[in-house]
């Protein structure tokens, strides 16, 4: 049983692979998408934890499919991947009610910490609400 | 400090100047000088001529009068009574009364035989039949005669009035007294060298010249009648002297009255005239000459620090344009370098997690794996420094606008380096200016920019040496000055003139960027300040600071 599920969604394919895999190593359930466009297409299919998600791609951008994401799943977190050219976007991303952003080329000891940090967030949420709900 | 071209411009300007300036001094002066010349020559020709029109008439009067007097005799006395001894003394005496012109009387009868004679000389027996002047005298009512020496042997003249005695003449002669001619002449001998004498046709001398020669003597003159002088006034060179000769005929033309004047003399007021204008020329050039070199100074000068100050604005200039190419250039590269990165890093990973596989970890290799990971994962960290210090470098972030106290971010900034500074031996002193206003800036990026600074100071110090930092703040133009001394080695100067590129660095490979300084350049630049460095080879740096005041 993986500890979440995840979706990396990034539009460099060696680096996407790579990163899917070691993070599926890392014993958690992983895919990986190039575009904005498949991500959001993927994500009503199938329920996803946390999303990482590259700032600049072709098509839809980083800080676009964020938006698209938060008004479909508010819950899910988004964990934003920049590169120091686009830390701005970083920034303004979280600004847009991203979890937390993460510069290139990333150290993945501290990309799990965040992953599971927002986890946790997104399932104290979910918790909140299901006990809203029961009563 | 002038140079080659400088001096050029200089002496050219200086040549105009001598040469606009010159080319009417000159020409007005010589127009005055000539104008005068003409004047005064014209006023001294005029002057001689009235002299000589004067003295002629004088002469002509003198001579008519005496011509007169012996008509008087001629008409008033009988020939037989002036024959006589007795009545020509008595006439003699009448004629003496009115004027001692005359010398001697004599009466001479048709055939040249001395009837009666008073005066000096013993001429009673004298017989002029075969003279000139007596066979002339007959054939004329009236004749007077050229100077001669006669039977006396002294150079004379006579006139001779011929009267009738029934069908057959007499002549009535009478000497001129030269003395009292001469003096006639002669009073128009003026100034120091003025000559006055009369020539006759042949040019022997009628009177005695002042210059020398003698009566009856060829005049050293007498080619001005061959030259055609008459009554006329001009300048003449005769025996390699020039002079004035104003002339005029005298006697029925027989006599040519000439009066000498010397140039040096009459013309004395033109030479000075001409000394003057000539010391006024050469005062006025010197003069012109003077200014000419002053003023091109003064114009060079500024020309040379106008020429300076542009050239430290291109430099400038040139230094921001290239700044902000080579800004979007590190961008650039940045980002294109940073995917391959982070690839890199992500496949170095997923090796270093599949070396954890068992089969992997009993590999005889494996500690050659683990460590060439390790490697590849450091060399990454390293080319991520450089890339995100390229984009720091290009970034185009916003300065933050806060209230800065520029002392106190120095006093941060040196609290991070203390340490290295003590390990060193090197004595970072600081000398404030205590009232320094704060400013609208940025601190952070302000304090990169001395972090930079000092970092470098203590690096070119190496060991043993002190920093020192001086703030000081110009109330007149505005702006704060941070100076960083150090005594390191010094800056050589074509070092200097690179030390702002990006990637340029004296560090050895892997230990510097090169983008320290030229983050900093930029920093300022954003900020509104400057940042420039001055540096003796062997004698430490300093760089300058300049933020500009800045009111919240």
């Amino acid at each position: 049983m993986p500890e979440f599920n995840v979706l990396v969604v990034d539009d460099e394919e060696d680096f996407r692979d790579t990163l899917v895999k070691r993070l599926r190593k890392r014993n958690l359930d992983v895919q990986g998408v190039e575009s904005g466009q498949k991500a959001l297409e993927l994500l009503d299919k199938v329920r996803f934890d946390v999303v990482i998600l590259d700032v600049k791609m072709p098509g839809i951008d980083g800080v676009e499919t964020l938006q698209e994401i938060k008004r479909k799943k508010p819950l899910i977190e988004v964990i934003m991947l920049t590169g120091h050219g686009s830390v701005e976007m970083g920034i303004q991303g979280m600004k847009l009610g991203a979890f937390e952003y993460v510069m290139k080329p990333a150290d993945i000891d501290g990309l799990m910490e965040k992953m599971r940090r927002a986890c946790k967030k997104k399932f104290f949420h979910e918790e909140k609400i299901r006990q809203t709900k029961e009563p | 400090m002038a140079s080659k071209k400088h001096r050029i411009l200089q002496r050219k300007i200086i040549c105009m100047a001598l040469f606009f300036a010159i080319v009417p001094l000159s020409s007005l002066g010589l127009t005055i000088y000539y104008q005068f010349r003409v004047a005064y020559t014209t006023r001294i020709m005029q002057d001689l001529k009235n002299m000589a029109e004067n003295r002629q008439h004088t002469i002509a009067i003198f001579l008519k009068e005496r011509t007169a007097q012996l008509s008087l005799l001629v008409d008033g006395y009988t020939f037989n009574r002036l024959k006589d001894q007795e009545g020509l003394e008595e006439a003699f005496s009448s004629l003496q009364r009115h004027s001692r012109s005359f010398v001697d009387l004599g009466v001479i009868d048709a055939d040249g035989r001395h009837l009666a004679y008073v005066g000096p000389y013993n001429l009673k027996k004298q017989n002029y039949r075969d003279t000139d002047w007596f066979n002339l005298a007959l054939v004329n009512d009236k004749y007077i005669s050229d100077v001669f020496m006669g039977f006396r042997k002294v150079p004379h003249f006579i006139i001779a009035v011929r009267g009738w005695s029934g069908d057959k003449p007499w002549i009535l002669r009478a000497t001129i007294n030269s003395e009292v001619f001469d003096n006639i002449v002669g009073s128009a001998q003026v100034g120091e060298n003025g000559d006055a004498f009369i020539i006759n046709k042949e040019g022997i001398l009628q009177t005695k010249p002042r210059s020398g020669g003698n009566v009856l003597e060829q005049s050293e003159y007498s080619g001005l009648i061959k030259a055609g002088f008459g009554n006329r006034v001009a300048m003449k060179g005769i025996g390699g002297e020039k002079a004035l000769f104003a002339t005029r005929w005298i006697k029925d033309k027989t006599w040519l009255l000439v009066i000498k004047q010397s140039p040096q003399h009459e013309l004395r007021p033109l030479t000075i005239a001409r000394f003057i204008s000539i010391v006024v020329f050469v005062g006025g050039f010197f003069v012109i000459l003077l200014s000419g070199f002053f003023i091109t100074r003064l114009m060079m000068a500024r020309l040379i620090q106008s020429e300076r100050e542009k050239a430290a604005l291109d430099d400038r200039l040139i230094q921001s344009s290239k700044m902000a190419a080579l800004g979007k250039l590190a961008a650039g590269i940045a980002h294109e370098v940073n995917n391959p990165l982070a690839v890199i890093k992500e496949k170095a990973g997923w090796i270093q997690d599949l070396l954890e596989e068992e089969d992997v970890a009993n590999s005889v290799n494996f500690k050659e794996f683990s460590d060439s990971l390790d490697k590849i994962d450091r060399h990454v960290e390293r080319a991520r420094k450089v890339t995100h210090r390229l984009l720091g470098f290009a970034r185009r972030m916003e300065p933050m606008n806060e209230r800065v106290n520029v002392n106190r971010v120095l006093d941060e900034t040196i609290s991070f380096l203390e340490n290295e500074a003590k390990f060193n031996n090197i004595a970072i002193l600081t000398d404030y200016f205590e009232e320094l206003p704060e400013t609208m800036s940025d601190s952070a990026q302000l304090q990169q920019v001395f972090l930079n600074i000092l970092d470098n100071a203590i690096d070119a110090i190496g060991k043993n040496g002190e920093v020192k930092i001086q703030t000081t703040y110009n109330s007149e133009e505005k702006y704060i000055a941070v100076l960083f001394f150090d005594n390191g080695p010094g800056i050589p100067e074509e070092v200097q003139k690179k030390i702002f590129d990006p990637f340029y660095t004296t560090r050895e490979v892997g230990k510097g960027t090169g983008l320290g300084l030229s983050i900093s350049y930029s920093i300022m630049e954003k900020l509104g300040g400057r940042i420039s460095v001055d540096s003796q080879d062997g004698h430490g740096t300093v760089f300058t600071i300049i933020l500009p005041m800045k009111k919240g």
